[in-house]
């Protein structure tokens, strides 16, 4: 299985969020690593989709789509900053 | 308003007539073997590699890789259906009986959650794995299982999804009660029964 | 952070294909008509979704191959067991409708006010997006120092050949061959490796900003190579392509 990244999910984060999250800065709860969501490394149809840190392999978020409806869980990430003051 | 069919568009293709009593519903058939993970390929080395079966913290037995490779084994020819919606036909494994694993332990668990490096794990009811209907597999094709789709070993239960057939299987941990692993976490059907279409909890 | 479950946005178009253009072998430029298309940036793709009748769908990501302000078009390579490319490539025509979202990206772009030096480093069709860079550098008459480095197997394979050719005027175009090259080639051949990139590069003194795009162990193994050289981590910008 060949790991991708955060670009290949951009289209599914903005539908999810309502923006695009490529250049967003991810804390990873587990190491503390900063990093835009586009770095981050991506396993598609995993059945679902796994995110995890690029420093510590850790699962920063996995989105599964069940029934029509994208469930996100980011347990893993300390913080998502969008630069939005939000 | 549904979307634009795309003109001449052929996927997976679906069963033939003969095909539909093995194809669950919902599935289409694959000619090859896709590679689906949920994490990096782990290679744990042989030497180093052991196969446990645990309960509450404690392992009641364990099998190094020589001990393992010196156990029953045996050839199996099936069907395998992915979640993701695509089956495949008459695949070719050899492995060791989950039964022969788990009768050496001695126990009265009902549930059991494999558990494989890189810290995925699956749950399963102990009589999904026995009566013929699980191994801990270790050859593909006639060939050792490639690292890809789980070798050195990985779990097949083919009469679930194939998430339940955890790759790089490293053991099992028995259960008194049923827990999700990791899939059925993030939503999927904590049974995952191909032919009632349990691809989700809820279903 | 807690799980939500969040029920989609619908941003999904349909677009008209205006041409299918063979670039190689393997490789159609599809141009599209996009109706409600607000623009884009260079380095930024689009999602394509296919439906069959049976309402089966299959969604793939694929680089915008021109400028900002040309024709939305997109570069598709066909992987022989892939299950969306070898449609896009053989059998999709002039007429047909493709549903699509996007733009897409906010990382993996770049516009004039960006600067540079600029390092572009293609590992086969990643030369997609690099190339709308290249095209939007031209565009707006920008004169940032631009290198780009593409690698391909043969030189069938290299993608705008005769455009990339056609660069100069700060703008440099290198090609490597890795499995064979012409009589009288007169690029580079072999992988893209520390040594390369050595010679190639722009020193990290002068604080380029480097984009490196194609398969994921390409760009593993190129980025790791300019880190060595002294590029700062955040000045180099990567987007990893994969099967299917």
């Amino acid at each position: 299985m060949v790991a991708l990244d955060g670009n290949s999910i951009g289209g599914l984060l903005f539908e999810v969020f309502g923006t695009d999250l490529t250049a967003a800065q991810t804390i990873c709860a587990t190491c503390g690593a900063a990093a835009p969501v586009a770095e981050t490394v991506v396993y598609l149809r995993a059945p679902g989709t796994v995110v995890r840190c690029r420093t510590c392999g850790s699962v920063l978020m996995v989105i599964a789509q069940i029934r029509g409806m994208s469930c996100v869980d980011l347990g893993g990430m300390a913080a998502l900053d969008t630069g939005q003051g939000g | 308003m549904s979307p634009p069919v795309s003109r001449g568009f052929r996927h997976f293709r679906r069963p033939t007539e003969g095909e539909q009593n093995r194809v669950p519903p919902g599935q289409y058939v694959a000619q090859g073997f896709p590679v689906l993970s949920a994490g990096p390929t782990p290679h744990t080395p042989l030497p180093e590699w052991t196969f446990s079966i645990r309960r509450a913290g404690e392992t009641l037995k364990s099998w190094t890789w020589d001990e393992f490779q010196a156990l029953p084994a045996e050839d199996v020819t099936v069907d395998i259906h992915c979640v993701t919606r695509w089956t495949k036909l008459d695949t070719m494994w050899r492995g060791v009986p989950v039964e022969t694993l788990l009768g050496e332990a001695r126990h009265d668990a009902p549930y059991l959650m494999a558990f494989s490096d890189g810290g995925y794990t699956t749950n399963l009811p102990v009589q999904d794995v026995t009566g013929g209907q699980a191994w801990v597999a270790f050859g593909y094709d006639g060939q050792p299982l490639p690292a890809e789709h789980g070798g050195p070993a990985r779990l097949l239960v083919p009469h679930l999804y194939f998430w339940k057939s955890a790759k790089w299987v490293r053991g099992l941990d028995l259960l008194d009660h049923n827990e999700p692993g990791f899939w059925e976490n993030y939503g999927y059907h904590i049974y995952g029964d191909p032919w009632r279409q349990q691809r989700y909890a809820g279903d | 952070m807690a799980t939500a479950a969040v029920r989609g946005r619908l941003t999904w178009q349909t677009a008209t294909v205006t041409s299918v253009v063979t670039e190689t072998d393997a490789v159609r430029t599809i141009e599209l008509d996009v109706p409600d298309w607000p623009g884009h940036l260079a380095g930024q793709h689009l999602d394509v979704r296919l439906t069959a009748d049976d309402g089966y769908t299959a969604e793939r990501s694929y680089s915008i191959a021109t400028a900002p302000g040309e024709p939305v078009a997109i570069t598709v390579e066909r992987l022989d067991d892939g299950e969306v490319s070898p449609y896009l490539t053989e059998e999709l025509r002039a007429g047909d409708q493709l549903e699509l979202r996007g733009p897409i990206g906010r990382w993996f772009v770049w516009d004039t006010s960006d600067g540079g030096p600029l390092l572009l480093i293609a590992g086969g069709s990643g030369v997609v997006p690099l190339r709308a860079i290249l095209r939007h550098r031209q565009r707006t008459g920008s004169d940032v120092p631009t290198c780009l480095l593409y690698s391909s197997r043969t030189i069938a394979d290299v993608i705008y050949h005769s455009e990339l050719d056609m660069y100069r005027d700060g703008a440099e175009v290198s090609y490597t061959l890795t499995r064979s090259q012409p009589p009288g080639w007169t690029g580079y051949s072999g992988r893209v490796d520390a040594a390369l990139l050595a010679k190639i590069a722009w020193p990290a003194s002068q604080h380029p900003l480097a984009l490196v795009c194609g398969p994921t162990s390409f760009v593993e193994a190129v980025a790791g190579n300019l880190v060595a050289l002294g590029y700062p981590a955040g000045r180099v910008k990567t987007e990893r392509f994969g099967g299917t």
